[in-house]
């Protein structure tokens, strides 16, 4: 709320009231975001004298936040196009992790792997992760929201959070109700290198690395093949694309799959950055990359991956500085200022409704 | 309706719902022994479904039913064992029914899906935490403050007031806070309200949780995952202060509570309030543009739905005999949500049978029918682990294939199968209290 209240402040004397409230909608939630690293790049020198452990911060917020990015992606995907909240997209993610460190044991991989053997594993991994939770979260789709289409748009919503449940509960039984270790397959915390203080791990490189290509091919997929085109064209207006002979129910279907898809590339970069994997981890990352959709505006691919990194670095200052047990409480509040300040996002949402 | 229908004088009522209520019968019968529940009393209630499944189209005799029901509340205690199991559950259960008639004020009438009612639950229970019991040590010098309570209570370190002011601290509490959290969410559409309901109720969740940080002038906030405990048991004017062996009064001071929600609901829903409620779900544009004041019909909804949960809040903290802060999770809305959903949104009826049914799964029939269920079959797992996995999967059937809910609101039912064959979703009503109890 305090930057709020800076950006009122400054160009308070020039005019009316309306005219303030115009530049809180305009630059309100630029200064809410700039707010925790400006303070805390300020404490940083006067008490340091470098901006280290912010840029440690930064990093490791980025590369957190390109998970989160890929999750957001497939929130809002769906939401461009059905304009559903797919609740379960963040047990999607989870079941992906889940898949993944199942196949780590089961392909044999373990730290002490060659590296020739690890880099075919983890491909074959990410393959049969993608596909698994691309998969469920058509299921998904098929079971829990095709036959509400035309039912009151809560209905649709509830039985996602229901399917939300019982994905959880599905992890309980898979791998217990606590908190799990698996393998540190890369060697996530290893320097690679350090540039003025700041460390980049190998888990931060295998985490950018692997999120820069995968968001290039969707958003190439997207706005090129006939299929993206297909996908745009039921966003903007399902019944002028029913018409113009886009089966609507397929291309939806294949927006869930995409989704999907990503949130299981997420789930496995998410097990080797993170090398432990619970069944709560889901709903977490769901309402993380939710707001990372949000802030980005909801619809929007390029806004969906800043939003994603944004919320990272956020989140990584506060479990640094304030402290991890106040880390949900901080996003959810960012979340609702968002819902206050700008509702369209960043960079504009691009919905039905948005026009 | 095609199939044959069987001529009861006065009404007509099809085969399938007789077959039903026959089938009702055994399963009552084997449910109430399941949960320690007199089995005569069991056979009661399911006489006074039947007469009501039966005679639905006749107003008095519905209406005499409900009367009736309400008799075999009050007189139930007495044919069970004080101290036993049922009424432990069975107080638990109108406890839950007024969370759920709070957040079908909201939901139901309202059409606003609110996620975060925990946070309700959080702030009453809370205040009961505050003010009925030893967690502000140095209130009054560390000799204690009390207001209109008796001994021991009076005498005791800490603020201790009577249980009534408590009730009223809560609903002024969550009554605030409950428009409070409205407020943002005024401009928002639908599924948006939903999202940012429930980060405000993780947001309290997470001050409960952490409140032990947060310390003004040497006194924390809350105690944190400890909790706070033990609070004062109600202490009412003229009566002996309630025993924790002895649950007959808590059964009762609950079953008050829902009577009295009960009555703010179908008096409610009948206002002048109500019916900008309902124009407000059906849309808002519309009911914009007749004259409905949307912020203050939102704001209300809000803070009416909010009481509710602030006094079972309260009244839970008691009974439980703790405010901790492990229950606050969103677990717990969708819960509520669930009752509600399963009842029917916006039905009261329906949503005072969803809480029952559901407390009683939750509570009883999970953790000590069914638990061996599995082991049985050779499967190694906890059913009590999978409980919300199993209202998720009842969220999930309900709104595929009876999203109007076990007893549908009228209105809302011709919402649903509106454009829909007529005659493809209904169900008597009978079937419904057979798909609760199946």
């Amino acid at each position: 709320m305090e930057a709020s209240t800076e950006a009122a402040r400054l160009p308070v004397k020039r005019n009316t009231w309306d005219r303030v409230r115009g530049y809180i909608g305009e630059y309100g939630l630029i200064a809410l975001l700039l707010a925790l690293p400006v303070v805390y790049g300020i404490q940083d020198i006067s008490q340091d004298g470098s901006l280290a452990r912010l840029g440690n911060n930064i990093v490791d917020g980025l590369s957190n936040g390109s998970i989160w990015a890929l999750v957001a992606l497939g929130y809002t995907l769906v939401y461009g196009i059905i304009e559903l909240i797919n609740f379960a997209h963040g047990e999607v993610f989870m079941i992906g992790s889940l898949v993944s460190a199942g196949l780590f044991s089961t392909l044999g991989l373990t730290a002490s792997t060659g590296i020739g053997g690890l880099i075919l594993g983890l491909l074959l991994t990410l393959v049969l992760a993608m596909l698994a939770s691309g998969s469920l979260n058509t299921m998904i789709e098929r079971v829990a929201y095709r036959p509400l289409r035309n039912a009151p748009k809560l209905a649709p919503l509830i039985t996602a959070i229901g399917f939300s449940f019982i994905l959880q509960n599905v992890g309980i039984l898979w791998i217990g109700g606590s908190p799990e270790g698996i393998p540190d397959l890369i060697d996530a915390q290893k320097e690679l290198f350090n540039i003025g203080g700041v460390s980049i791990s190998r888990g931060d490189v295998l985490a950018i690395a692997a999120t820069i290509p995968l968001v290039l091919l969707l958003t190439t997929f997207i706005s090129q093949s006939r299929l993206g085109r297909a996908m745009r064209a039921t966003a903007q207006d399902p019944e002028a694309a029913r018409l113009m002979g886009i089966n609507v129910d397929t291309t939806i279907s294949l927006t869930f799959l995409i989704g999907g898809i990503m949130a299981g590339a997420a789930g496995l970069i998410y097990a080797l950055y993170q090398t432990t994997i619970w069944f709560l981890q889901g709903f977490q990352a769901g309402l993380i990359a939710f707001t990372a959709a949000v802030m980005g505006g909801i619809g929007n691919l390029q806004g969906a991956v800043l939003g994603g990194l944004i919320i990272g670095i956020i989140q990584q200052i506060s479990d640094n500085r304030i402290g991890g047990e106040w880390t949900p409480a901080i996003v959810f509040a960012y979340l609702v200022m968002i819902m206050v300040f700008r509702p369209s996002g960043l960079l504009g949402e691009e919905t039905r409704e948005a026009g | 309706m095609s199939s044959a229908a069987a001529a009861v004088r006065g009404t007509h009522v099809e085969n399938r719902t007789l077959i039903a209520l026959a089938v009702a019968l055994p399963v009552t019968l084997w449910m109430a022994s399941q949960i320690e529940m007199n089995l005569f009393m069991g056979f009661v209630l399911w006489a006074l479904i039947a007469v009501r499944t039966v005679f639905h189209e006749n107003r008095r005799v519905v209406r005499g039913t409900l009367v009736a029901l309400l008799v075999w509340a009050i007189v139930l205690p007495f044919f069970q064992e004080s101290g036993g199991g049922f009424i432990e559950d069975a107080t638990l259960a109108l406890a839950y029914t007024c969370f759920a008639l709070g957040l079908n004020i909201v939901v139901g009438f309202a059409g606003l899906l609110d996620l975060g009612y925990v946070a309700f639950f959080a702030l009453g229970s809370l205040t009961a935490g505050w003010f009925m019991s030893g967690f502000f040590s140095s209130a009054g010098g560390g000799e204690g403050f009390s207001l209109l309570v008796g001994e021991p209570a009076s005498t005791l370190p800490g603020i201790h007031m009577n249980f009534l002011l408590v009730i009223l601290i809560a609903i002024v509490i969550t009554t605030i806070a409950g428009m409070l959290i409205g407020l943002p969410t005024l401009r928002l559409r639908g599924d948006y309200i939903a999202i940012v309901t429930l980060a405000f109720g993780e947001i309290i969740g997470r001050i409960v949780i952490n409140g032990d940080e947060l310390v003004v002038r040497g006194q924390k906030l809350t105690n944190g995952r400890q909790g706070i405990t033990p609070i004062d048991k109600i202490d009412l004017p003229f009566l002996e202060p309630f025993q924790s062996l002895e649950l007959r009064p808590w059964y009762f001071v609950a079953l008050t509570m829902v009577f009295i929600a009960l009555f703010v609901n179908y008096r409610l829903r009948d206002s002048r309030l109500g019916r900008a409620w309902i124009a407000l779900r059906e849309d808002e544009v519309a009911a914009a543009s007749m004259g409905v004041p949307l912020v203050k019909t939102k704001l209300l909804a809000y803070g009416t739905g909010a009481a509710f949960g602030g006094v079972a809040g309260a009244f839970l903290a008691s009974y439980l005999n703790t405010v901790n802060a492990d229950q606050f999770q969103f677990a717990f809305s969708i819960f509520v949500l669930a009752m509600v959903i399963l009842g029917g949104l916006g039905s009261i009826e329906g949503v005072m049978l969803g809480a029952i049914v559901l407390s009683f799964i939750n509570n009883n029939l999970i953790p000590d029918v069914f638990n061996d269920y599995p082991s049985k079959v050779g499967l190694d797992f906890d059913l009590t682990e999978l409980s919300f996995g199993i209202f998720g999967f009842l969220l999930v059937i309900m709104m595929v294939l009876r999203p109007e809910g076990l007893i549908p609101e009228r209105r809302r039912k011709l919402e649903l199968t509106e454009g829909v064959g007529a005659g493809d979703t209904e169900l008597g009503p009978a079937e419904a209290m057979y798909e609760a109890r199946a």
